[in-house]
C-alpha cells in the first residue's frame, strides 16, 4: 500500500466529517436543550436542499449565496413549528414528540415528492464544485469539502461561544438542567424551546445548501441523512459539538477507506464504527458529564 | 398593607387533593413563617404562589393583582423568588452563572452580583467553579443569591436548614436581617420550627393540607403548635 492509498482516504474522510458533522448539529441541538429526538431532522436537511434549489432557479443567486436566504426562511419555520406543533406534545413522556416528528417526516417527504417528482435535482455552483488545490504527491483536496469543514468549524465555535457566554446560551444550559427552575428564573421556556429549534433549523439550512451543492438530491433522501446524524451524534458523545464534529470525521474516514477497497461498503465501513463506538465506548469519544 | 393573599386555594396532584381550602396573609416587611409536618402541603403552596402549579383564579393575589394561573416566568417577574427546596441549583453552570441566572427576568433593584458576594463572601472565591462542587452551606447561599438577584418584593425559602449542620444554619439565617433591610419580604418554610418562630412575626401552621393554626409565635404554648402540627 502506497503512502497515497493511505493519507488520500483519511484526509477526505475528514474533509467529508464537516458535512456531517453540519448534518448533526441541529439533532445534537434539539436533543440537548428539549430532550426531544427530531425524526424529521434529516427531511428538514433535504427540504433546506429543495429550499436552495427554488432560490436560485427563481431569483437567479449564486448557490452559496443562497444560504442568506435559506437560514432565515428555515430558522422561522422551525420557531412556528415548534410552537404550534411540537410544544403541546412535549412533556414527561418521549414519545408524543416522536410520533409527531415521524408523521413530520412523511409529510415532508411526500410533499417534497408532489411539488418537485421524484427525479434527482441538483443546483451549478460552477468551478468550486469541481476545483481542488494540490497537495503534492497526488494529493489533492476540494474546494467545497474543504469550504464545507471551514463553515463546519465556524459553527460549532460560534455555538460554543454562545454558549458560554451568552444570556441566551445560559438559558439554554439551565433549561437542559431544570426546566422547572429555568421558569422560575424568569425563563418562558415555550419561548426559549422554539428559539432553539430555529437555531437548529438554521445550522440544518446550512447543511442543506450545502448538500444541495455537492450533490444531487431526491425527496426520500431524508432518513439516510437522519441515520447519519444519529450516528455522528452518538459517536461524538451527547452534549458536546466538539465530539461531533470528532464523531462526524470518524464516519467521514471509515466512509472513505471503505469506499477505496469496495465501492459498495463505504456506508457499510462507517456503520461498523458506529457499531463498534457502542460496544466499546457507549457514553461517545468527547461526554461531557452533567449532572453529579 | 397586604402583599400577598392566598384565598380558599385548593390543590391537586391528580386525583389526590393536597391543600384543602388554604388561607394566607402576608403583610409587606411581616415575616411569615409556614410549619407543618411532612407532607402537610408546604411545597406545595409555595408551587401555587410561584406559578409552577396552576391554582384556581382569584385563589391568589399579589400587590393588588391576581396572579393564579399566571406562567411562572411572569409571577417571578412581578417580583416573586423562591429558594426551592433541594437548592436545585443548576449543575452545568458556574456559581456566578447560577447567580447571573437570577437576574434573568431583569428586574431593577438593590441586588446585584457585587452585593450578593458581599452578603456571601465565600461565594466570590468560588464563584468560577461549578455550584455543584460547593458544600451543602455554600449551595445554599447560591440558592438564595439567585433568589436575590430577581429583586424579589417577596422570597419564598423552602426548608434551608434541611441536612446542614446547625453551624452553617446559623450563618446563613444571620443573612436575612440584611435581606429584609432592602424591603423584601420573607416567607420562611420549615420543620424546624424554632428557628422559624424565632424570625417570624406570623406563623401558619398547615396538617395534612389546612391550615390548623394562625398568629403570632408568642401567642401559643408549645402545646398548641405541638397540637397544631401533629394533630391530637
Amino acid at each position: 500500500m502506497s503512502f497515497f492509498d493511505l493519507v488520500d482516504p483519511i484526509l477526505q474522510g475528514l474533509l467529508l466529517g464537516g458535512l456531517y458533522a453540519l448534518f448533526a448539529i441541529g439533532l445534537s441541538l434539539t436533543f440537548g436543550i428539549m430532550r426531544m429526538v427530531n425524526i424529521a431532522h434529516g427531511d428538514i436537511i433535504i427540504l433546506a436542499a429543495y429550499v436552495t434549489l427554488v432560490v436560485v432557479n427563481q431569483f437567479g443567486i449564486y448557490p452559496l449565496a443562497a444560504v442568506a436566504v435559506v437560514i432565515p426562511v428555515l430558522a422561522l419555520f422551525g420557531y412556528l413549528l415548534q410552537r404550534v406543533l411540537l410544544n403541546p406534545v412535549l412533556g414527561d413522556d418521549i414519545l408524543p414528540p416522536l410520533l409527531v416528528t415521524f408523521g413530520l417526516s412523511v409529510i415532508i417527504q411526500n410533499l417534497l415528492l408532489v411539488v418537485f417528482s421524484a427525479d434527482s435535482m441538483g443546483v451549478h455552483a460552477g468551478a468550486i464544485q469541481t476545483a481542488s488545490i494540490s497537495l503534492g504527491g497526488g494529493l489533492a483536496v476540494g474546494w467545497l469539502p474543504l469550504v464545507i469543514f471551514i463553515v463546519a468549524v465556524l459553527v460549532i465555535t460560534s455555538l460554543e461561544l454562545l454558549f458560554a457566554h451568552t444570556k441566551l446560551g445560559r438559558a439554554f444550559r439551565a433549561t437542559s438542567d431544570d426546566q422547572t427552575m429555568a421558569q422560575l428564573m424568569g425563563i418562558n421556556n415555550r419561548h426559549l424551546y422554539a428559539v432553539a429549534t430555529a437555531l437548529a433549523f438554521g445550522v440544518t439550512a446550512i447543511a442543506g445548501v450545502f448538500l444541495a451543492v455537492r450533490t444531487t438530491f431526491v425527496p426520500t433522501l431524508g432518513p439516510s441523512k437522519l441515520l447519519v446524524a444519529f450516528e455522528v451524534v452518538i459517536i461524538g458523545g451527547m452534549g458536546s459539538l466538539w465530539g461531533t464534529l470528532a464523531g462526524a470525521m470518524l464516519v467521514g474516514i471509515a466512509q472513505a477507506i471503505g469506499f477505496r477497497y469496495d465501492s459498495g461498503s463505504g456506508i457499510l465501513a462507517g456503520h461498523l464504527v458506529f457499531l463498534a463506538v457502542l460496544l466499546l465506548r457507549p457514553q461517545g469519544l468527547i461526554a461531557r458529564t452533567r449532572d453529579l | 398593607m397586604s402583599l400577598c393573599s392566598v384565598r380558599r386555594l385548593s390543590a391537586f396532584y391528580g386525583d389526590f387533593q393536597v391543600l384543602f381550602d388554604v388561607d394566607l396573609e402576608i403583610e409587606e416587611g411581616r415575616t411569615v413563617a409556614i410549619i407543618g409536618a411532612n407532607g402537610a402541603g408546604k411545597t406545595t403552596l409555595l408551587r401555587s404562589v410561584t406559578g409552577v402549579l396552576t391554582p384556581a383564579a382569584d385563589s391568589i393575589h399579589f400587590a393588588g393583582r391576581p396572579i393564579a394561573g399566571l406562567p411562572a416566568h411572569t409571577i417571578v417577574a412581578l417580583g416573586i423568588a423562591m429558594t426551592p427546596e433541594g437548592r436545585r441549583l443548576f449543575p452545568s453552570l458556574s456559581v456566578e452563572e447560577n447567580l447571573m441566572m437570577g437576574a434573568y427576568a431583569g428586574r431593577r433593584g438593590p441586588w446585584t452580583l457585587k452585593r450578593v458576594y458581599g452578603l456571601f463572601p465565600v461565594l466570590a472565591e468560588r464563584r468560577r467553579m461549578p455550584a455543584v462542587v460547593l458544600s451543602g452551606g455554600e449551595q445554599q447561599m447560591v440558592a438564595i443569591g439567585r433568589a436575590l438577584m430577581s429583586n424579589p418584593r417577596l422570597l419564598l425559602c423552602d426548608e434551608i436548614s434541611l441536612g446542614l449542620a446547625p453551624v452553617v444554619i446559623k450563618s446563613i439565617y444571620e443573612a436575612f436581617p440584611a435581606i429584609e433591610a432592602e424591603g423584601t419580604t420573607l416567607v420562611i418554610v420549615e420543620q424546624d420550627i424554632g428557628r422559624a418562630l424565632a424570625m417570624a412575626d406570623t406563623v401558619t401552621c398547615l396538617q395534612e393540607g389546612r391550615v390548623t393554626l394562625v398568629g403570632q409565635p408568642k401567642q401559643f404554648s408549645r402545646a398548641d403548635i405541638t397540637a397544631a402540627y401533629f394533630g391530637t
